[in-house]
C-alpha cells in the first residue's frame, strides 16, 4: 500500500458531518441489534437446560415445553447428583493431578525448545505438533492392547490387578502423554518471548541448566501454568473418547456417566439436564473466573503465541 | 566437546516426553496400520499379513459408504457454517462494541463444555416429534405459528446430517469468531486509513486490504474445524447413539471394535481417519513451520 501525493478525495471531506455521524449511528445500531439476536440464539440452549431441570416430572407434559415450571424442584438435581456423584469424583482424580502433571512437562519441553536447543530441536517441534492434530481413534486399538498388557504383567508380578487398562491412572497416563504437545507448544510460546540475555546472564553467572530454569525462568512463569493447566483440565474432563475406550464401570468419569444416563429411555428430561449442568459446571466456573487464560489456550490450538 | 555439554542436559530433559511420543503417538500409529493389514477378525487369533485387503474390501460394506457420505454432508456444513457465523459475528464486532466482554464470553462458553453434555440438550431441542407430539424446536416453531419449519432433524434420511452440524456450529463458531476478532484487530489502522486517504469506499478498504489479511487466519480456522469434523464422535454419540441413521467413521469404528469384536476392521477405518486428517494437516504443519523460520 502506497500512500500517493493526490490530496484527499473531497467525498468525506463535503460529506456534512451530521449526516456522517448519523450514518455511523444507525450502522452500530444495527450491528448491535444483530449481535443481541445472536446472544438470545446462543442462549437458548441454556434456557432449556435450566427450565427442564427444575420442572417436576407432573409438568413434563410437551406443550409446556417452553414454560418456565409451575412449581419450581430441586428433585431433579438431587436424583442427578446421586447418580452422577461416582463418575465426577473420577473426573476430580483424574483431571486435577493430570493437569499439573501436563503443566510440569510442558514447561520443561518448552524450556528447552526454547532457551536451551539442541541440534534438531525445531524438527522435533514439528513432530510434537503432528501429535496434537492426529485423529486418536488411530492409536486406540494399540493403546487399548498396551493398556491390558500392562495390566497382565502387573497381575502377574505382584498379585493384584493392574490399574492401567480399566482404571483411573491408565486414563490420565494417556491424557498426560496426548498432552504433550499442545502443553509444550504453549510454553515454548510463551518462553520465547524472555529476553535471552536474561537465559545468558544467568549463564555467564555460572549456573546451569536448571538453576536458570529454576531461578529465571519458573518465576516469571505463572501465566503460562494458568494457561496449561485451565487448558487441560478442561480437555481431561470433558474428554468422552479415551473415556469409553479405556474406563470400565468403576471408573467410568463424569462424560460417560452422564451419557448413560442421558441414553436411558427411562430417565425423565429434567434428571438428564439436570444431570449435563452438573457435569459442566466445574468447566463452567473455570471458564468465569479465568476465561482470560482459557481463550489464550484456545489461541494456541491455532498455533499462534 | 564443549559444545555437546551445552546442549545435551536439554535434550536429557527432553527425552521423557520424546520417549512417551515416539511409543504412544508415532508407534502406535504404526501399530495400528500394520493391524490394520492383517486378518484379526476376532479377539483369539494371532492374524496374518493380508496386505491392503482390509482397506479395500470396507468399500464393500454398506455402512461404510454410509458413514463416508454422512461425514462428508456435516463436515461441508459445519466447517462453512462455523466459518460464516464467526466471519460475521467479528466482523459485527470488529469496529468495537458497548458491552463486547459480554458477548464475547457468551458466544465463547459452549468451547467450555463437553459435546456429551450439550448434546443431551440438543438431542431434546432437535426432537423429531411433530404437531402434538412435538417438543424442543419443533414445539416452538409451532407456538410461533411456523409449523412448516417442523422436520424430523436428525432422522431425515437425506439431510439429517446438516441438522447434526447445527450443535457443533453452535459450539465452534465462537472459536472462529475469536481468531477472526484478533486477525481484524491485526490489521494496522494506517493501512485502512491510508485506503481512505486514497478514496476507497469501507467496502472496498475490505475487500481490498482487510479480506486478503485474513487469509492465514481463514487457513487456520479451516485446518482445525475440518480436523473435528472428520473424528467427530462425541457429539454423534451424545445426541443420537450409535446408530446407522447418523453414522460416521468414528461412531463405526467404536461399533467395530466393542460390538463387532473385530480388531482389524477397527484399525482399518481408523487408518482411514488418520489419513483422511493427515493429507491436510502435514503440509499445514510444514507451512506454519516455514513461515516462522522467515524473519
Amino acid at each position: 500500500m502506497t500512500v500517493t501525493e493526490t490530496p484527499a478525495p473531497p467525498a468525506r471531506a463535503e460529506d456534512p458531518g451530521g449526516r456522517a455521524r448519523r450514518r455511523a449511528g444507525r450502522a452500530r445500531g444495527i450491528r448491535l441489534a444483530l449481535l443481541v439476536a445472536f446472544l438470545v440464539i446462543f442462549l437458548i440452549p441454556v434456557y432449556v437446560l435450566l427450565v427442564t431441570s427444575f420442572k417436576p416430572l407432573t409438568e413434563a407434559d410437551p406443550g409446556r415445553a417452553w414454560a418456565l415450571p409451575e412449581v419450581w424442584t430441586a428433585q431433579p438435581w438431587r436424583v442427578a447428583w446421586e447418580k452422577l456423584a461416582p463418575g465426577i469424583w473420577n473426573s476430580v482424580l483424574l483431571a486435577v493431578p493430570g493437569a499439573l502433571i501436563s503443566a510440569v512437562l510442558g514447561s520443561m519441553n518448552g524450556y528447552v525448545l526454547s532457551k536451551w536447543r539442541f541440534p534438531g530441536a525445531d524438527v522435533l517441534f514439528t513432530l510434537f505438533l503432528f501429535g496434537m492434530f492426529i485423529p486418536y481413534q488411530g492409536v486406540m486399538i494399540p493403546l487399548v492392547q498396551l493398556l491390558v498388557k500392562l495390566n497382565e504383567i502387573t497381575q502377574s508380578l505382584t498379585g493384584t490387578p493392574g490399574v492401567f487398562y480399566g482404571a483411573i491412572p491408565g486414563l490420565l497416563l494417556a491424557h498426560v502423554v496426548y498432552g504433550i504437545p499442545i502443553c509444550t507448544l504453549i510454553f515454548r510460546n510463551y518462553y520465547v518471548t524472555i529476553p535471552d540475555e536474561l537465559i545468558e546472564a544467568a549463564r555467564v553467572d555460572g549456573a546451569g541448566m536448571l538453576r536458570t530454569y529454576w531461578s529465571v525462568v519458573l518465576p516469571v512463569s505463572g501465566p503460562a501454568f494458568a494457561v496449561v493447566i485451565i487448558w487441560q483440565f478442561t480437555s481431561m474432563w470433558n474428554d468422552f473418547l479415551f473415556a469409553v475406550f479405556l474406563t470400565g464401570p468403576q471408573s467410568w468419569p463424569t462424560t460417560v456417566m452422564l451419557n448413560n444416563i442421558a441414553g436411558a429411555q427411562t430417565v425423565p428430561y429434567s434428571q438428564q439436564m439436570a444431570a449435563a449442568l452438573l457435569a459442566s459446571v466445574p468447566t463452567m466456573i473455570v471458564y468465569v473466573l479465568l476465561g482470560r487464560f482459557f481463550m489464550r489456550g484456545l489461541m494456541a490450538g491455532a498455533l499462534k503465541g | 566437546m564443549t559444545r555437546v555439554r551445552r546442549w545435551l542436559p536439554g535434550l536429557l530433559l527432553v527425552m521423557p516426553s520424546i520417549i512417551a511420543i515416539a511409543v504412544f503417538v508415532y508407534g502406535m500409529l504404526g501399530w495400528n496400520f500394520r493391524l490394520a493389514m492383517t486378518d484379526r477378525h476376532d479377539e483369539i487369533s494371532e492374524g496374518s499379513f493380508v496386505g491392503l485387503e482390509n482397506f479395500v474390501t470396507l468399500w464393500d460394506q454398506k455402512r461404510w459408504g454410509i458413514s463416508v457420505d454422512h461425514a462428508i454432508v456435516f463436515t461441508v456444513v459445519f466447517v462453512g457454517g462455523a466459518l460464516a457465523l464467526g466471519w460475521l459475528l467479528a466482523f459485527l464486532m470488529e469496529k468495537g462494541i458497548r458491552g463486547e466482554g459480554t458477548f464475547r464470553a457468551v458466544y465463547l462458553f459452549p468451547m467450555a463444555i463437553s459435546f456429551v453434555a450439550t448434546g443431551v440438550v440438543w438431542r431434546w431441542l432437535m426432537n423429531s416429534g411433530q404437531d402434538e407430539r412435538a417438543v424442543g424446536l419443533n414445539r416452538l416453531f409451532d407456538s410461533l405459528g411456523l409449523d412448516f419449519l417442523q422436520w424430523e432433524w436428525f432422522r431425515n434420511p437425506d439431510w439429517g446430517m446438516a441438522a447434526m452440524a447445527i450443535p457443533a456450529i453452535w459450539q465452534m463458531s465462537g472459536y472462529v469468531m475469536a481468531l477472526f476478532l484478533a486477525g481484524f484487530r491485526g490489521v494496522p489502522e494506517d493501512l485502512r486509513e491510508a485506503a481512505r486517504v486514497d478514496g476507497c469506499t469501507e467496502w472496498q478498504v475490505y475487500r481490498h486490504i482487510v479480506l486478503p489479511l485474513l487469509r492465514p487466519v481463514t487457513l487456520s480456522a479451516l485446518i482445525i474445524l475440518g480436523h473435528i469434523s472428520l473424528k467427530v464422535f462425541d457429539l454423534i454419540v451424545a445426541v443420537s447413539g450409535k446408530q446407522i441413521i447418523t453414522d460416521v467413521p468414528a461412531v463405526f469404528m467404536w461399533v467395530a471394535v466393542f460390538d463387532s469384536h473385530d480388531p482389524a476392521k477397527g484399525a482399518t477405518i481408523a487408518s482411514y481417519i488418520v489419513l483422511a486428517v493427515s493429507v491436510f494437516v502435514i503440509p499445514y504443519l510444514v507451512w506454519t513451520l516455514r513461515k516462522e523460520r522467515r524473519p
